[in-house]
């Protein structure tokens, strides 16, 4: 598989490199850059910034395997995150995650952020969204919201097109 | 003359300032700076001051030649240093010691300094405590299958386990499962649920070798180290790290599964592959090699050696080892052979026939006597070692023979490796056997060998034909004696052809590339009849020179450190395990 970075791209993130004293410091925002666009960081992608950041691919795969919120596979269209920190987990966080893979017909069991098969949806749990007295609470991409029950968790599934 | 020999690899550091400090109430005296991972001076560590104090320390992540991690915890400690009052000063107690503030938190050994007057506790119950509960905290993923693991019997997780862990698991819920049997390199085999995430084979790599390609990628419980997908962690330093790792997550492909370690032997030795000389450990069973392994020498190797070096033993126990003391049966050879005798099928001639030690060289002794001067040559390795190179080198003078070796070159590298791949080069050159541009006598013989002034040929351990003397040459000869270990051309057109010893084998000494003298001891029994060359050429120095030497490598090693100048004053017990360095 050919991974090209467009030129323009290239040229934002050689911007944001030259803001770090030293290459390696922009690790994250030059990977913050690739997923923007490409929506996932590839293998190749992270070869492709080893080799921008004079770094070995294992020092940018640490990182990008670290932080959840960097993929390293294509995600749903509809990104369901659902708080499971401690008031959202009182709250009934684990049963809105089990609802959400029942009625998408994911493992709730399975480690890491579940897709469907149509590419359509993904369902994952994070950490606290500081909205912990309104639990449970979860976001669908960067649409938040408050106190949701089963019903409204259809509600929200409805609305995705 | 020679100077001195000296151990003394660097010349003596400037005075450093000494500090007093307590380990578990006895007062020791520390350097206030020691030598780190790299030799730099930097202040000296709790772990230091303890190794200094004799006073063992558990850890994982430290090692002494790595840059400090302090990741795993094992080596916390509890310490005091001196309560000082508003004054700055020292206060003291009633009975005018020095009242010590007891930290209230413990500390890494590995990564603190020391400091005047502090005091380090390594066995109160509440040490004891922290190191059962990082045991426990470290064994909670692990697998626990020290039976089919390669590292029992050489792990620091199954010894500190005796030590401080408790017999039973409290650990109920579900392990981790990360992936076995992964195939990180081409040397090196990765289990990871064993592995304890230390970090100390990344630090190797990454900071020895120069070769940054292992990490630990995924979070927490999850953590898994690995190469980048698709890449072999392949240079060829690899397989040190599975001597650093504390335990059995990387293991070498060559040994796992082939011997359990308590059965090994160990024998001291030196590495043969290059001209740095590494010294290591070989491991035997029943008179079979089963591993090389580095051993410290920080004057040579340190703690490390290369893989091309360390797994370049299998030629030891080959199944076509030279065993027998053979005559040719063909030409103008010897009186002990049959000649044209036919082969037990009854076409082929059997072109040798095994004959005595003692008849061949009492034969052999004979003809060099009677050889007329000059007409002898002699071509010995720089694989023998120091007193064989010598004996070989009183027969010279005796004969008025020419000589050489041949030298062997290739890639080197920073760390180790030599360009030089002889191991004895020096001794070679010092003990006069080889020319002063090694190799440069080598067409002279081939020339006297022409021209019918050179009609006897010696050789020690090296194929001749590949070097400028070919068959057409050698068959000229009237006597063309061999001594090897492996069957090539040269030796097949051997008159007299005498089984010699791998170093693993014998007993003796090198000189490496920066002139340490190092000695190795037998670690199996040669195949068959197979002699060590300084035994065999002690009886032949004997017969020929009537100079009777000794018949231990400790006396022959002192009689000839007497005769070359610049192993004046070296002794066989001086030499120690590390060995001596002299001037080249
Ligand atoms: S593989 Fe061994 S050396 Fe490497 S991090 Fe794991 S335990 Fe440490
Ligand atoms: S560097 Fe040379 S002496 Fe050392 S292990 Fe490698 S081949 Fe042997
Ligand atoms: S715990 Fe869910 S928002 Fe804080
Ligand atoms: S040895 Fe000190 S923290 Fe690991």
């Amino acid at each position: 598989m050919s991974f090209t970075v467009p030129a323009n791209l290239e040229g934002e993130i050689d911007e944001l490199i030259s803001h770090y004293p030293v290459k390696r410091a922009a690790s994250l925002m030059v990977l913050h850059a690739i997923q923007e666009h490409f929506g996932w960081i590839s293998q190749e992608a992270v070869e492709w910034t080893a080799r921008k950041l004079d770094l070995q691919p294992i020092n940018v795969y640490e990182l990008v395997t670290f932080y959840p919120m960097l993929r390293q596979e294509p995600m749903g269209k509809y990104q369901i995150k659902v708080c499971r920190t401690l008031s959202c987990a009182l709250g009934g966080a684990y049963e809105l995650h089990q609802h959400f893979c029942g009625k998408l017909g994911l493992d709730a069991h399975k480690h890491g952020p579940q897709t469907t098969q149509d590419g359509k949806f993904t369902v994952e749990f994070i950490e606290c969204l500081a909205s912990c007295g309104t639990a449970p609470v979860m976001m669908c991409n960067d649409d938040f919201y408050e106190g949701v029950s089963h019903a409204k968790a259809d509600e929200i599934l409805g609305g995705c097109k | 003359m020679s100077t001195a020999a000296t151990t003394e690899t660097k010349p003596a550091p400037a005075a450093i300032e000494k500090i007093m400090v307590k380990v578990d109430g006895r007062e020791i005296e520390v350097p206030r700076l020691m030598a780190d991972w790299s030799g730099k001076l930097t202040p000296t560590t709790m772990i230091q001051a303890c190794e200094l104090a004799k006073t063992d320390v558990p850890h994982y992540c430290y090692h002494p030649k790595l840059p400090i991690a302090g990741n795993c915890r094992m080596c916390l400690v509890e310490f005091g240093t001196p309560a000082l009052g508003p004054d700055r000063k020292p206060i003291l107690n009633p009975d005018g010691t020095t009242k010590i503030a007891k930290s209230p938190r413990p500390a890494i050994a590995c990564a603190t300094p020391v400091s005047p007057g502090m005091e380090i506790y390594t066995n109160t119950p509440g040490v004891k405590q922290m190191r059962e509960g990082v045991l426990e905290f470290l064994l909670i993923n692990h697998p626990l299958d020290c039976p089919i693991c390669d590292q029992a019997g050489e792990c620091k997780l199954q010894e500190y386990s005796v030590d401080y862990g408790q017999s039973a698991s409290r650990f109920v819920e579900a392990k981790v499962h990360k992936p076995k049997v992964v195939d990180l390199g081409p040397r090196i085999m990765l289990d990871d649920e064993r592995c304890i995430l230390c970090t100390r084979c990344i630090r190797f790599t990454k900071d020895i070798v120069g070769d940054d390609a292992l990490g630990i990628v995924n979070r927490g419980s999850f953590n898994t180290l690995t190469a980048f997908p698709g890449k072999a962690f392949d240079n060829n330093y690899t397989l040190n790290t599975v001597d650093i790792c504390p335990v059995g997550a990387l293991t070498s492909k060559d040994f796992r599964f082939q011997m359990r370690v308590w059965f090994l032997k160990e024998t001291r030795s030196v590495c043969t592959s290059c001209a740095t000389g590494c010294n290591i450990l070989i491991g035997s069973r029943e008179e079979k090699i089963y591993r090389y392994t580095p051993r410290e020498n920080d004057a040579v190797n340190g703690p490390w050696m290369c893989d091309y070096g360390r797994l370049n033993y299998k030629w030891i126990g080959r199944a076509d080892r030279l065993k027998d003391v053979l005559v040719r049966n063909v030409g103008q050879a010897s009186s002990l052979s049959h000649s044209q005798e036919k082969s037990e099928t009854g076409r082929m001639p059997v072109l040798h026939s095994k004959v005595t030690w003692t008849a061949a060289l009492s034969e052999i002794a004979d003809k060099l006597k009677n050889a007329p001067a000059g007409s002898v040559a002699i071509v010995a390795s720089a694989r023998q070692t120091n007193e064989e190179l010598w004996l070989i080198s009183k027969l010279k003078a005796k004969l008025g023979a020419i000589s050489d070796s041949i030298s062997r070159t290739g890639a080197g590298d920073k760390l180790l490796v030599s360009t030089d791949k002889n191991p004895n080069t020096n001794g070679a050159q010092l003990t006069g056997v080889a020319a002063n541009s090694m190799g440069t006598n080598l067409p002279k013989i081939a020339d006297g060998i022409r021209t019918g002034k050179i009609r006897t040929l010696i050789v020690f351990g090296e194929d001749v034909t590949r070097h400028g003397i070919g068959v057409d040459l050698l068959g000229k000869l009237e006597t063309l004696i061999v001594s090897d270990i492996l069957p090539n051309a040269t030796t097949e057109l051997a008159h007299y052809l005498l089984p010699g010893c791998a170093h693993a084998e014998k007993r003796g000494t090198f000189t490496n590339t920066k002139g340490r003298v190092q000695k190795f001891m037998k670690a199996v029994e040669p195949p068959g009849d197979a002699r060590p060359e300084w035994e065999f050429l002690h009886d032949l120095v004997y017969n020929v020179t009537g100079q009777d030497g000794f018949l231990t490598i400790e006396g022959l090693f002192n009689e000839m450190a007497q005769d070359v100048p610049a192993f004046n004053g070296l002794t066989w017990a001086n030499l120690g395990d590390t060995g001596v360095t002299v001037k080249t």
